[in-house]
This record gives C-alpha cells, sequence and structure tokens, in this order.
C-alpha cells in the first residue's frame, strides 16, 4: 500500500495530527475574505490533482483510525446508524457506488470482484475479505449501509424522495457538527434545516430543494460548509454535548492555535439508480488554527472573514464564545494584503 | 443532462398502433440500472431542430444490457412518435438522457395497487419487475377499448394479480370494486388518460385515501398547435415557435439558454417567469396551480403555447 494511515485518536489524548501533505490539500472553505450563506454548488468529483475533489470518495491518511472511531461511538450509541425499512434498497445503491468507486480510484487500497450477484470485496487497510450476494441482507453481517459506512468516511444521509420533499429515513451520522439523526430520522428537508438561523427567509432552502430534487443520475455535486470544534473531535453530537461543551471553555489565548480547529465538511450529492434515493455523504475534514495559518493566504483571509462574520452565525456555529481568542491570534498572521480569489494556496 | 448514444437493437410492431424500441450500449457495456417508473428522453434530429419525447421504460430496470420503450404512433402529434413510428430502424444510433424517474414506487406501502389506461401500461411494466424483485405485494389493473389496442398484454406476465379490463368485451374496469377494502397502508399508482386519473382521485377522496397514498403520471408529449412569436427578454430577440414544435425546442434551436428534464409538464425544471403577456398562455402543464395560471406570470415552455400579441419570456 502506497498510502501511510495515521495512528492517532479523535478523543480523550487527541493525538489526531495533519502531515504537510494532508495540510497542503485541506479543503480550505472560504474563496473570499467574508462569509455569507450561498448555494455554492459544483460538479463532483473533479478538482486538481491531490486535492480532495478529485476522487468521488477521498481516502486520506485518517482513514483508518476514523473508522476506528465511528466503531467506538456506535459501541456506545448504536443509534447513530438508523434505517428505516423502506431504505434497504437505497443501502444497497449506495454500497455498490461506494465499492465501485474506491475499486477504481484506489485500485491497491481496494478491489472489487463482481460475478453477477456474487460479490468478492476486500478493503486492505482494515484487513476486510468479504464474499457476499448482491441485494441479499442475509450474506452481510449487518444492512448494507452500516456495512459499507463503517468502512467508508464521513457521514452518511440517505434521503428518500416522495410528495416534492425529501425525507430523512437512513443514515450513519457519527462524526456530526452538533445534529442528532435519531432525532431527525424521518424529518423533511425543511424540518430537519429548521434550526439554521436566516437561511429560510434568504430562500435559500427552497432553491438548494428545487436543485436536490432534479439532481439526475450520474451528475453528482459537492459544496462545502464550515464550523468551528475545539480539540479534533469527530462526534460532536448533541447526545455527548456534556462530553465536548465544556471543552470550548479550555481555549486560552496560549492554546488556541492549537486546540481550535476549523471543521470543514465536504458535502456531496448523488443519484442512486434502483431506490431513486438520494446519497448526502457529509465527509469531515479538521485543521487546527496554527497549520491553516502556516499557509499566509488562508491565514490572512480565516482572520478576516472570523472577524467579520454575523454574530447569528457565529452563535450558530458555536464558537461566539472563543471568538475573541480566535480573531485576536489569527490577527498576526493578517498583514492587511490582498487575497488571490479561489480557495486553493498560492503556489 | 448526462446523454448516452445507443444503437437501436431491436424494432417490434406490438399493435397496429405501439411499437416496441430496444437500445443497447454499442460496446456491449452495461448501462446505468434504474427505477421502476423511470423514464428516458429520446432526442429526435430532424433537419435544423431537434425533437426530444420522453417515454417510460418497460424493461427490467435492475438490467443493465438494454433498455426499452413503447411508443404509441400519433397522427395527430407533433411528430415525435410518428418519427419513431418511421424513421428509427434496427441499427441506428439514438442520443437518449440517462433514466429519471418522476413516478417511482413509494416502498413504504404494505401493497400497491397499479391502474392502467392504454398507453399508460408503460412505467407499470418496469414497476412490477421491481415489486417482484423486492417480493412486495401487488396487483395491476390495465384497462383498453380492445384487444388489438392492448399492446401490454404481451409484455405482461400471467398472473392472478394482473387483471386485464377489456371495454369492448364487456369487462369494464370498476374503480369501485378495486379500490373499496384495500389493507391499509396500500398505495395506488395510475397512469393513463386524465379522466382515469381523476376518476382515481376522486374514488379515493371518496373512500377516505390519504392524499399521499395517491399517486399519478399524466406526463404526455407536447401537443402541437398554432404557430406563434416569443420575446427573448435577456436579448429582445424574436423567437418563431412553429405549429408542429413545443416552445422550448423553438428556444433551443434559436441556442437560448434552458432547463429541462422530463419535457412533460410534470418535473418544473423548465419553469420560467413571463415578463409580458398580452394575449393567453395555453398551459398544457401538470406543474402550475390554478392560480398561477390565472395570472399568467409563469409558463411552462415544454408543454404550454399562446395566443396572442405579445409573449416576453424572463430568459
Amino acid at each position: 500500500m502506497t498510502m501511510q494511515f495515521n495512528d492517532e485518536t479523535f478523543r480523550g489524548d487527541y493525538t489526531y495530527h495533519n502531515s504537510p501533505e494532508a495540510i497542503r490539500r485541506f479543503p480550505f472553505p472560504f474563496d473570499q475574505d467574508t462569509y455569507m450563506y450561498s448555494v455554492n454548488i459544483e460538479q463532483h468529483p473533479g478538482g486538481p490533482k491531490g486535492t480532495p475533489f478529485e476522487k468521488m470518495f477521498d481516502v486520506d491518511e485518517h482513514y483508518v483510525a476514523e473508522m476506528k472511531d465511528r466503531e467506538i461511538t456506535l459501541a456506545e450509541d448504536p443509534l447513530r446508524c438508523q434505517s428505516l425499512p423502506h431504505m434497504e434498497l437505497a443501502g444497497w445503491d449506495l454500497l455498490e457506488l461506494i465499492m465501485v468507486s474506491k475499486a477504481k480510484d484506489y485500485p491497491d487500497l481496494f478491489t472489487l470482484h463482481r460475478d453477477g450477484n456474487d460479490w468478492h470485496w476486500i478493503n486492505k487497510p482494515l484487513g476486510i475479505e468479504k464474499k457476499f450476494t448482491f441485494l441479499d441482507a442475509t450474506t452481510l453481517p449487518c444492512g448494507p449501509m452500516e456495512y459499507i459506512t463503517r468502512q467508508t468516511q464521513g457521514d452518511f444521509a440517505l434521503l428518500h424522495e416522495r410528495d416534492n420533499n425529501l425525507w430523512m429515513d437512513a443514515g450513519m451520522i457519527t462524526s456530526q457538527a452538533d445534529w442528532s439523526l435519531d432525532f431527525d430520522v424521518g424529518m423533511n428537508f425543511f424540518e430537519w434545516h429548521a434550526p439554521v438561523p436566516k437561511a429560510r427567509k434568504m430562500g435559500v432552502f427552497d432553491k438548494a430543494l428545487k436543485f436536490l430534487l432534479a439532481v439526475s443520475q450520474g451528475q453528482h455535486y459537492r459544496r462545502l460548509n464550515w464550523t468551528m470544534t475545539v480539540n479534533p473531535r469527530l462526534d460532536t453530537s448533541p447526545e455527548n454535548y456534556h462530553k465536548w461543551g465544556p471543552e470550548k471553555r479550555t481555549i486560552t489565548p496560549e492554546n488556541v492555535g492549537q486546540k481550535q480547529f476549523l471543521r470543514v465538511e465536504l458535502q456531496t450529492f448523488f443519484r442512486l439508480p434502483r431506490s431513486n434515493a438520494l446519497a448526502f455523504p457529509i465527509r469531515c475534514y479538521l485543521m487546527n488554527l496554527e497549520d491553516i495559518a502556516s499557509n499566509p493566504k488562508w491565514g490572512r483571509r480565516l482572520h478576516r472573514v472570523l472577524r467579520d462574520i454575523d454574530p447569528d452565525l457565529a452563535e450558530y456555529k458555536g464558537f461566539a464564545v472563543n471568538q475573541k481568542f480566535i480573531v485576536d491570534y489569527l490577527s498576526q498572521f493578517d498583514d492587511g494584503a490582498p487575497t488571490s480569489p479561489g480557495i486553493f494556496p498560492d503556489a | 443532462m448526462k446523454k448516452l448514444c445507443l444503437k437501436v437493437a431491436e424494432v417490434e410492431q406490438l399493435s397496429p398502433l405501439v411499437k416496441r424500441f430496444r437500445f443497447e450500449e454499442p460496446t456491449g457495456a452495461a448501462l446505468p440500472v434504474f427505477s421502476g417508473g423511470a423514464h428516458l428522453t429520446v432526442e429526435m434530429p430532424e433537419g435544423d431542430m431537434i425533437r426530444r419525447n420522453s417515454y417510460s421504460l418497460i424493461s427490467d430496470p435492475y438490467d443493465g444490457s438494454g433498455y426499452e420503450i413503447a411508443v404509441r404512433r400519433e397522427d395527430k402529434g407533433r411528430g415525435g412518435s410518428l418519427y419513431m413510428h418511421t424513421k428509427v430502424a434496427e441499427g441506428d444510433e439514438i442520443t437518449v438522457s440517462v433514466p429519471s424517474n418522476l413516478f417511482q414506487l413509494d416502498l413504504r406501502a404494505k401493497k400497491h395497487v397499479l391502474i392502467a389506461g392504454g398507453i399508460g401500461i408503460t412505467p407499470f411494466l418496469s414497476q412490477l419487475r421491481q415489486l417482484d424483485m423486492e417480493q412486495k405485494p401487488y396487483e395491476l389493473h390495465y384497462a383498453a377499448r380492445s384487444r388489438e389496442e392492448a399492446a401490454g398484454i404481451k409484455l405482461l406476465p400471467q398472473a392472478a394479480h394482473v387483471h386485464v379490463h377489456i371495454s369492448e368485451e364487456g369487462s369494464r374496469m370498476d374503480l369501485g370494486s378495486i379500490l373499496d377494502g384495500q389493507p391499509l397502508g396500500t398505495h395506488v399508482y395510475t397512469c393513463g388518460p386524465d379522466g382515469l386519473i381523476t376518476a382515481v382521485a376522486d374514488q379515493t377522496a371518496r373512500l377516505g385515501w390519504p392524499k399521499t397514498s395517491v399517486h399519478s403520471e399524466a406526463f404526455t408529449a407536447p401537443p402541437p398547435g398554432e404557430p406563434f412569436d416569443v420575446v427573448v427578454k435577456s436579448s429582445g430577440k424574436t423567437v418563431h415557435v412553429k405549429a408542429d414544435q413545443s416552445l422550448l425546442e423553438a428556444l433551443e434551436a434559436a441556442k437560448v439558454e434552458i432547463d429541462y428534464s422530463c419535457r412533460g409538464g410534470a418535473c418544473g425544471r423548465c419553469h420560467t417567469k413571463v415578463t409580458a403577456c398580452d394575449g393567453r398562455i395555453l398551459h398544457n402543464d401538470h406543474w402550475l396551480s390554478d392560480d398561477e395560471r390565472a395570472a399568467q406570470q409563469d409558463i411552462m415552455p415544454c408543454m404550454s403555447r399562446f395566443k396572442g400579441t405579445r409573449l416576453e419570456l424572463d430568459l
């Protein structure tokens, strides 16, 4: 295997770290020096070589550790993975999409042999080899969605389309930015987005839903979203708020560069063939302020974005309490020079 | 919309008015599988214009070896079905969209009741294969005037839960007896003439079915009509719409950028704002509400036409 996987943790001693290569390819979400909601959607996959946009499902140095963390979360709380009975077919669609894509994009890590519905899957990084019958759930140790998402980085929501709306009827959610599948399961698009401030009045959700309903087979899309997290913790769930909420109060001017992380979600959208459901993978990337500021363009820009952001958004994204520490820290990297357009680092 | 360039592998006359077409990938590669009730949009180039009609897929949705559709010849249409019947032969190349679905099964249903009138049988042919594979209980009712017109019979399995009603033979479909007494959690799907769809809607309403358990697909090819002119606001350009052309097709021929999917007034993709209207919009879609139609500030160019002196679109 060519890829090296980090031995690291996302809880307790928090040994998570980004290599220089991971820093270089980080999906920095701001393409200008200010931020407001937009329907910022692009076609997926596609992007400069080495970026997380290049492949259908990005696999990086955190893969093995993220899957271990998911296992711990699921063992403590099995309701992080739920699939209403009519969603099993969508689970098979997702399993096929991921296995076929990963085997094609990472042939040295994953192999898939298919003979009709007799499938043979080899996942080298996780040491898994499995023969099973496609569309026959009795041949897997768990449902198809759970099976494949225990082997794929990022959270996954499967959305059922009916009555001109989308319904969150299945998901694997263990690395979420403070929302709960157990609470949202069965809700429609407007219901599960109800806590987001300002956006409904701006008409963002009507446009976004219209767009999602029109996503067709074979045409995939992505967008970036972001928030802030103290410590490199994947499981920032409402269920465990008592564990991570108090950590927000541990930020000081001295440790903010290392302990305050920018949390970026690479969200993608796929129309699934057999179920006509939409798959909505939400892949989380974490990087602390120190590593971000190692790139001069990103340091300048993040300072300006977080300094000038709408107070409601700072509150919603959960960093208002530490905003002063963050902005003060980042100001040392902002010399007032102009920044180049786009999200990528200057060469 | 993603397109596929396929080869016409089979053409079969199913009945005097209906032909079946099978398309395959020329390289033999597998095509994307789909869900029951999905349709394709077929491109029909003629002279300097491209006509596009959508047709339900009738083949096995999980079989990527080919796509099949059935087309009824409409002699009074604007020429799409006639093109399929007279110009398309085995061995030809044909461009189609990837499958997309506006009439999917609701797999939450405890039972599915499928009601087809005439050529409206087509979406159910793929749905019932999916229901078989998913092992879901269903019954299908297929009504046609005569056995000769019932092109779908050849494509239906012989089974106790597949019922054919031929009115000429005195076995008219009785919606009351079909729908009354169905178990709670049953969903009904109707495809066929507007009258049939309305009759099922009325009957289910009388029986107290939830609206969300009643599904229908009525999209049809755009009707021909009198020619008219339309003004594109951004460029000020006037586009002429011929009698056998839809407004959408005329805009496309004039290189006006406009989005679309179903081309049958059902999906909402081509929804366009009207910036000036001196006359009457002939709404033929199933997308706009009655209020929107009356206001004449919105139009679905895939289906609707215009009669009057000036129509300007926000394009």
